[in-house]
């Protein structure tokens, strides 16, 4: 297992976590995180991040670190992983409709 | 039940008008983050893991029928069909939309309801007793005394920008529901040796980083000259307040550092220059406040009705029910009904879109539309006849909303934690849910009696661990989630703050530990003690031996 850098930013529009892809966009998708070899380089870009307008325009860019394993990419805190795959409890309009 | 007048309305539409085109200015691009981050936090819309959360302040607890309906509304349409209710008495929604909140806001307006003030170092909603108006041993209504703070208070000038957050809360009865000594500001109605109704005033209470207890600063205040002293109190505190350093902001740090005597001295000389001032209130005033608390019209009811009687017979679960949701009210013949949103296993706090739509419904029915939040996380139908308790409990039940057990080992206070809240270190929710589960399993078993276990996911204490008879605090040691133990808080008259009993205790072992705990006092326990008289009166050391057993 191998530790790399990646960005994270929430999307302006609906606050929703985004990850910065490798052709430089924004996606909802973790599986689609843009792997990068050093904090500093992803530390300039999450920077950077805030000056852009538009539909995909982000809101406090910041950097992560995630664990690659062959294929598989998570990220190392349980924050982020909470993050990317949302509450680890059922909320309770789910639970109901579950029921 | 208090409703706008024409000011409140105007002023609430230009508000959201205003958020509107600040919010379609964000999304354009014209103002930065930067700009836009204080002026979303004053209309209560925070940034948080998932999305943004709109928290919707719920003055003094008090709820209409109408404005239950609009926040079912507003779960459904803007949010993923759920709300939570808070230990503010407030409602935060996860699920947010920035695009969607002009429309969210406009909605809740309708229903005479917003997110001002509930963020940002100014004046917050002002809580009361969730019992207002209905307790036996209720002295004066106190959302009279909400509701003239809340009018004072909404958008004053010099206090938008204090040196941090400010929190009141209000009492009108000797046995404090509302937790008024950990508050900036807590407020106790009582009658003086002369007789007369006036106020004790308490200063510098809170949780958090440095948890503190407050301090009496005046034995009796007459009534119209509350907002005088209080506007007395909030000057000293703009005035000297560290604004330098944010953990050292709140007036408990002011009080406790100055002392409370000195802090009297400083209030009682501003208000000598103003006390008879602009800010003196008018027995008029204070009538025409009033009238918007009558009590409704009860009709006269049976105070032994038979059907009451048989049903508690014949059903174990209803008599179980009624001995700990149930009430008495001031009134002969009715009853309080507290409403549990903690069905064990369950996310304490959350009420589904369906839920509170079904709630308006019944609270029309049986409480004459009103309903009360509570700073435990519960809902109370305030004026419930008792005639009415048999089918409003099995209305409740069919909507899962009948859990017997206020108060109880399973009534979990836990604040949203890392599932949701960008300032946590550790989970709250799912810790609450399980140990909701083994705890309610105890109770079932030992009769636990009163018992409060309180659970924040950081420092900040929004769960007030600090004042549960066992407080847990989640922290964060090394990327893993930790829980610190704290016994022996207590946030009724006789308040007081937990100790912590030893290291902190590893996620996967903190249910097993707070379990343990709870059996060793069921084996030290003496006649009809709960876990808070037995631990102080035997002490840390037993509980301590079990702790380091478990972990
Ligand atoms: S106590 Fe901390 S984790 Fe919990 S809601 Fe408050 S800020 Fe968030």
């Amino acid at each position: 297992m191998t530790v790399a850098h990646a960005v994270t930013a929430n999307r302006l529009r609906d606050g929703i976590p985004v990850y910065r892809t490798e052709d430089g966009g924004w996606s909802p998708q973790f599986s689609a995180v843009g792997q990068l070899a050093t904090a500093a380089e992803a530390e300039a870009i999450a920077a950077a991040a805030g000056a852009v307008n538009g539909k995909d325009a982000v809101v406090g860019a910041y950097a992560i670190t995630v664990e690659v394993d062959g294929a598989a990419v998570r990220p190392t805190s349980l924050r982020e992983r909470i993050r990317a795959e949302g509450p680890t409890v059922q909320p309770l309009a789910a639970m109901r409709k579950a029921s | 039940m208090y409703r706008y007048d024409e000011f409140d309305h105007d002023f609430l539409a230009e508000r959201v008008a205003q958020f509107g085109d600040q919010v379609a200015r964000r999304l354009s691009g014209e103002l930065t983050e930067e700009e836009f981050r204080p002026l979303r936090l004053m209309n209560g819309l925070y940034l948080q893991l998932h999305a943004y959360m709109l928290r919707i302040a719920i003055p003094y607890g008090t709820l209409s029928a109408t404005q239950l309906r609009a926040l079912a509304h507003v779960a459904r349409r803007y949010d993923n069909g759920y709300g939570h209710f808070t230990t503010r008495q407030n409602m935060q929604f996860n699920w947010i939309k920035l695009e969607e909140v002009p429309q969210a806001m406009a909605d809740l307006a309708a229903a005479e309801m917003h997110g001002i003030q509930t963020s940002g170092n100014c004046i917050r909603n002002v809580t009361a007793d969730q019992w207002a108006g209905v307790a036996p041993d209720e002295i004066e209504d106190p959302r009279v005394w909400c509701e003239i703070i809340r009018q004072w208070s909404t958008l004053h000038p010099e206090f938008s920008f204090l040196p941090r957050k400010f929190k009141i809360a209000v009492t009108g009865s000797p046995h404090d529901r509302a937790a008024v000594r950990v508050h900036d500001i807590g407020l106790r109605l009582h009658r003086n040796e002369a007789g007369e109704i006036g106020f004790e005033v308490m200063v510098g209470g809170g949780l958090g980083r440095t948890p503190y207890i407050a301090k009496t600063i005046r034995e009796f205040l007459p009534k119209q000259d509350l907002l005088s002293y209080l506007e007395a109190i909030l000057r000293v505190y703009n005035q000297l307040g560290r604004r330098d350093n944010i953990y050292k902001a709140r007036i408990k740090i002011l009080v406790h550092a100055l002392g409370a005597e000195k802090i009297a001295e400083l209030v009682e000389a501003e208000w000598q220059q103003m006390r008879d001032g602009a800010l003196k209130l008018p027995q008029a005033t204070i009538d025409a406040i009033s009238t918007h608390f009558a009590p409704p019209d009860y009709p006269t009811r049976d105070p032994m009705p038979p059907q009451l009687m048989a049903a508690r017979l014949r059903d174990p679960d209803f008599a179980r029910w009624l001995r700990s949701n149930v009430a008495p009210h001031r009134v002969p013949g009715y009853a309080i009904v507290s409403i549990s949103l903690k069905p064990e296993g369950a996310p304490p706090g959350d009420c589904t879109a369906g839920q509170m739509d079904a709630l308006a419904d019944l609270s029309e029915r049986y409480s004459f539309g009103e309903t009360r939040v509570t700073h435990e996380q519960n809902l109370v139908f305030p004026h419930v006849a008792q005639e009415h308790l048999p089918e409003l409990w099995r209305a409740l039940d069919a909507l899962e909303l009948a859990t017997p057990n206020i108060g109880l080992a399973s009534d979990i206070i836990a604040c949203p934690g890392l599932d949701y809240c960008s300032l946590a270190n550790a989970r709250s929710i799912p810790v609450a849910q399980h140990l909701g589960q083994r705890l309610g399993a105890l109770d079932r078993q030992h009769d636990l009696g009163n018992l409060q276990v309180k659970i924040s996911g950081c420092i900040n204490a929004c769960g007030h661990h600090h004042v549960g008879h066992i407080g847990l605090l989640g922290v964060d040691k090394n990327g893993e989630e930790f829980y610190q133990i704290t016994l022996g808080g207590s946030a009724a008259d006789d308040a007081s703050l937990g100790a912590i009993l030893g290291p902190a205790v590893a996620y996967d072992k903190v249910v097993d530990t707070v379990a343990s705990l709870v059996e060793g006092y069921v084996g030290l326990r003496e006649n009809g003690e709960r876990f808070l008289d037995t631990y102080r009166r035997v002490g840390a050391a037993p509980f301590k031996e079990r702790l380091n057993a478990a972990r």
